[in-house]
């Protein structure tokens, strides 16, 4: 395509789309190879209960069931399925999660037997023929409950249910910042438990090849060098001989991260029954046995001044891990979230510690922001709750306390350091958009007349670009964080850039080509970027924790400059001059002052590849390969602003007006970035309006269909404004933070500051989300839920 | 847990009775025989390999699963194949004619009006049958249009954006 400006910054249209566009992704539940078997888990229709028979003869004799398989068959087969995130410090415990339970159900969902068939109705037909008789043990689901005295027990090993303690003393003292403070704001929150619904539920289609003792396996995975790191320990395949292919994801928010023991399970029948095996959840199966997320229940003490200088902050939660830990699930509550509830602003000293509990309920995971949304919610409702003790503007105390724009590198009171940020920037641009000013004045005369409005704000920080790895291993987690990459580019100057990330929707195959593209003057058109395919591409980390592009992006700009220098020693070479008498742009080495003496990308990539006359002792070819570990996570920032109108007789919320002000650094896409910001704005306020898991005090999920879990549609949603500020962060190689989590991080906070300023000042102090309509007629009406 | 008897009769090894059925698909006619039970969506996929098409629910709620049925978007999971006989139907893989692609297609490019994909082909099926029958749709009416079709990625926002483009195109205002 015509090079019209430079790749990086330019908003042009997806590669990847036209085969979504066209029917031609290529999901796993697509894949058909010849041959191919079908497996249905039989799940506990208990929470916890003991498993006393299982009587499988019946299925067995269906025509077409090829197999049915209990705990008795994998042991020794399979081992556990284990968490990767062992926090230090924190007397973890990890009770084992076997892929199919042998003794004890232990949340509604888990999988007791397998069975398999040659089609999948039949396969169906047979999991209802498998009959287990299980003996009902005492349920607990709620994690408070779970902690106290008599509560049932899920693991011997695990003493009223706790899973782990971790605290984080922060670097300030603070009680004595509370000791000194003039006021004390305290406030119970509880971060409700949601499912993540990416569109696509899971899949697993696994096939062996008996020659070469290869298996493979399609996933749909957010990390698939993870899934054949923990496979191949789990099932004993050699890690050389086990390939997983994430291909085309519809979604994965986190969900697609964990390793499930059920893949594991599917990759052991077909190498068992030497035939391709497939596996496709339904959304039900997907609402039970995919992990939740969130789940905390929270206990914030805020100190602060008079003026509303705040001292210090206090947190307590209690995390519910459900059943099992899962494989990130340990470090969500603690690593993810415990280091940011001190938000953006100059707090002296904090204090966080977080209990992880086990409830007979689906196992807890990394859900979009996974424990930043959680900490950030804190902070921005906290303010606003302090705001309103104090009688001060929301928008003012906030300016009051922003660690100020000449401060950075900045250290934390809770001990990170934050790279770069203009969070008062970020407020003004935001403030200035929505008509802040003149808001609170129509505010005022609403009042007056008995109509309730309201303006929430949300200065968030965020932490993403999950790396470095020394940070990630000392904090527990099972294994290096950093981004990987490699640029081939092919006699013909054509590139094929292989990437650790994994897109599934953030479209990196586009983004990734820009940034090589920028580097290197070769055109977005003649760059493909392949993913997903531990076979081909380098060992890579995959895609979350808004990763991709400043870690594996960053790999890709590194691995584009090794091959730039290299390009511009062979063009000294060929033009007989010194490197320092080359200039590079467009794609083009050209002697300085000489406009006709010039090599061409292309021409270097031919003459690499001919090797007749390189420099000595060059090796052919232009190929390189980066692993980039970075110097700090990156801190993308923002200011949300979201007005609302709340109908006094019905509770009904109406978003009048949704303004996003992000700053995530350099933009590559600009187009890219703000669809990512509206599909994480709509996570957010979906948590707020709508979103709740919901579990009867037996451990059914009750929400187990979309009719009961209420993901919002075109009609709940509502327009969304965005706009930026560029402040880069100062350590990446080309400047960028990541957006993929900002949206969400950002907004349920401002959506529930909205509707409490609206019921203010005779409304309560705080609602729970989801804010229901029936939650806020009886805010307004002063009746208890 | 089914109920005893049908179990008994299927542990017997009693299938289900297998019906003829014919129907055009992207202008394609085809006949087969197919279970009674087999749902129109498994049909399409399984049967004919046109996965373009896909599940993302059980209960109708998604809309991943939407075709197009005599000119009207419907939920191919809620219909069994068997009911489909004699119809005609339109898959995202028919929608781009000789090659070109529909103006939907192109515009929710231009727009990034899909980042996963998997809710794409149902949304833009919706939205085919509104401009069918609404040439100057307004937002709300889009919002309406779509909002049996679930999108986990998008916002909406640009989906919308990308529908009453398309619409513009097509009536050639743009």
């Amino acid at each position: 395509m015509a090079q019209a400006m430079k790749p990086m910054g330019a908003s042009i249209p997806r590669t990847e789309d036209e085969r979504f566009l066209t029917g031609r992704g290529t999901f796993v539940a697509n894949m058909l190879p010849r041959g191919t078997v079908f497996a249905k888990f039989v799940r506990s229709p208990y929470a916890h209960a003991r498993i006393l028979g299982i009587e499988t003869s019946r299925a067995r004799e269906l025509p077409g069931v090829l197999g049915v398989f209990t705990a008795a068959d994998l042991k020794g087969e399979i081992g556990s399925v284990f968490t990767a995130w062992l926090i230090p410090g924190s007397n973890l415990k990890t009770p084992p999660y076997i892929p199919l339970a042998k003794d004890v159900v232990r949340y509604a969902g888990e999988a007791v037997a397998v069975v398999v068939a040659e089609d999948p109705l039949v396969a169906e037909d047979a999991r209802d023929l498998v009959d287990v008789q299980y003996d009902p043990l005492p349920v607990v689901v709620n994690q408070e409950t779970a902690m106290k005295e008599g509560a049932p027990q899920l693991h011997a090993e695990a003493p009223k249910n706790v899973a782990f303690h971790w605290v984080n003393a922060g670097v300030g003292d603070v009680e004595a910042a509370f000791k000194g403070a003039d006021v004390v704001v305290s406030q119970r929150f509880v971060n409700q438990r949601l499912q993540p619904s990416a569109m696509e539920p899971r899949a697993a289609l696994a096939q062996y090849e008996p020659g070469t003792k290869e298996l493979t396996l399609f996933v749909t995975s957010q990390n698939p060098h993870v899934h054949r790191l923990v496979l191949s320990l789990i099932l004993g395949v050699p890690e050389q001989r086990l390939r997983v292919i994430a291909p085309d994801v519809g979604g994965g928010f986190g969900s697609k991260i964990p390793v499930y023991p059920w893949e594991a399970v599917v990759c052991w029948l077909a190498m068992r029954l030497d035939r391709p095996v497939k596996w496709v959840e339904d959304r039900t199966e997907n609402f039970l046995a995919t992990i939740h997320g969130r789940d905390q229940v929270q206990y914030v003490d805020l100190a602060a001044n008079k003026d509303g200088t705040i001292l210090g902050i206090r947190i307590k939660v209690i995390a519910n891990m459900g059943a099992y830990l899962s494989t990130a699930g340990p470090g969500i509550p603690t690593i993810l979230f415990g280091f940011m509830p001190g938000g953006c602003y100059a707090i002296k000293a904090g204090k966080v510690e977080v209990t992880g509990v086990f409830t007979n309920t689906t196992p807890v995971d990394a859900y979009r922001g996974a424990g930043r949304p959680e900490a950030a919610f804190i902070i921005e409702r906290m303010v606003d709750i302090l705001a309103r003790n104090l009688k001060l503007d929301p928008a003012d105390i906030r300016r009051k306390n922003f660690i100020p724009a000449d401060k950075f590198p900045y250290q934390t009171a809770l001990g990170l350091v934050y790279d770069s940020g203009n969070y008062e920037g970020a407020m003004r641009k935001a403030l200035d958009i929505v008509g802040y000013e003149k808001l609170r004045v129509e505010q005022a005369q609403a009042r007056k007349e008995g109509r309730l409005m309201g303006i929430g704000l949300s200065t968030y920080v965020e932490v993403c670009g999950l790396a470095p790895s020394p940070i990630a291993t000392a904090t527990g987690f099972q294994g290096g964080l950093w981004g990987s990459s490699t640029v081939r580019i092919h006699p013909t100057g054509k590139v094929t850039l292989y990437t650790g990330a994994h897109p599934h929707g953030q479209g990196e195959e586009t983004t990734f080509a820009q940034i090589a593209s920028t580097e290197l003057g070769i055109p977005v058109a003649d760059i493909d970027v392949v993913h997903g395919d531990t076979k081909v591409t380098p060992m890579g980390m995959g895609t979350y924790g808004s990763r991709s592009t400043p870690v594996e992006g960053g790999s890709v700009a590194l691995s584009a400059r090794k091959i730039r220098d290299k390009a511009r020693k062979i063009a000294a070479h060929l033009l007989e001059v010194s490197e320092d008498d080359l200039e590079f742009s467009d794609g083009k080495f050209t002697v300085k002052g000489v406009p006709g003496k010039a090599k061409t990308i292309q021409e270097i990539a031919w003459a690499a590849y001919m090797a007749t006359s390189l420099p000595k002792g060059m090796e052919p070819v232009l190929d390189a390969t980066t692993f980039y570990d970075p110097a700090n996570f990156v801190f993308p920032f923002g200011t949300h602003v979201c007005v609302v109108d709340v109908d006094k007789e019905t509770g009904h919320v109406s978003i009048r007006r949704y303004v996003a002000v992000d700053d995530v650094g350099n933009q590559i896409n600009p187009m890219i970035v703000e669809g990512q910001v509206h599909g994480g704005v709509l996570q957010g306020l979906a948590q707020a309006m709508m979103e709740q898991a919901v579990y009867d005090e037996n451990g059914n999920l009750l929400t187990s269909n979309f009719l009961e879990y209420l993901v919002p549609s075109s009609l709940e949603a509502p327009m969304i404004e965005t706009a930026s500020t560029v402040t880069p962060s100062p350590h990446n190689p080309i400047g960028v933070k990541g957006v993929g989590e900002t949206g969400t991080i950002a907004s349920s906070e401002a959506y529930v500051n909205a509707v409490v300023d609206a019921l203010a000042p005779h409304g309560p102090v705080h609602i729970d989300m989801p804010l229901t309509s029936e939650k806020v007629w009886r805010a307004i009406h002063g009746k208890a839920g | 847990m089914m109920a005893g008897e049908a179990a008994g009769r299927m542990a017997k090894g009693d299938r289900m009775a297998r019906h003829r059925i014919a129907l055009s698909v992207n202008g394609k006619r085809y006949e087969r025989d197919v279970e009674a039970r087999v749902l129109l969506v498994d049909f399409i996929r399984d049967d004919l390999r046109l996965t373009g098409t896909n599940v993302g629910c059980d209960t109708s709620h998604c809309g991943a699963c939407t075709v197009m049925l005599d000119g009207h978007a419907i939920k191919s999971c809620t219909m069994f194949a068997v009911q489909a006989d004699g119809t005609e139907i339109t898959t995202i893989e028919g929608l781009a004619a000789h090659g070109r692609l529909h103006p939907l297609q192109e515009s929710f490019r231009e727009n990034h009006g899909l980042q996963c994909g998997y809710c794409t082909p149902g949304i833009v099926l919706a939205a085919s049958e509104l401009l069918h029958v609404n040439k100057s749709p307004t937002d709300d009416e889009i919002r309406t249009a779509i909002s049996g079709n679930l999108c986990r990625c998008t916002g909406y926002v640009n989906i919308v954006k990308s529908v009453s483009a398309a619409a513009d195109r097509m009536a050639g205002r743009r």
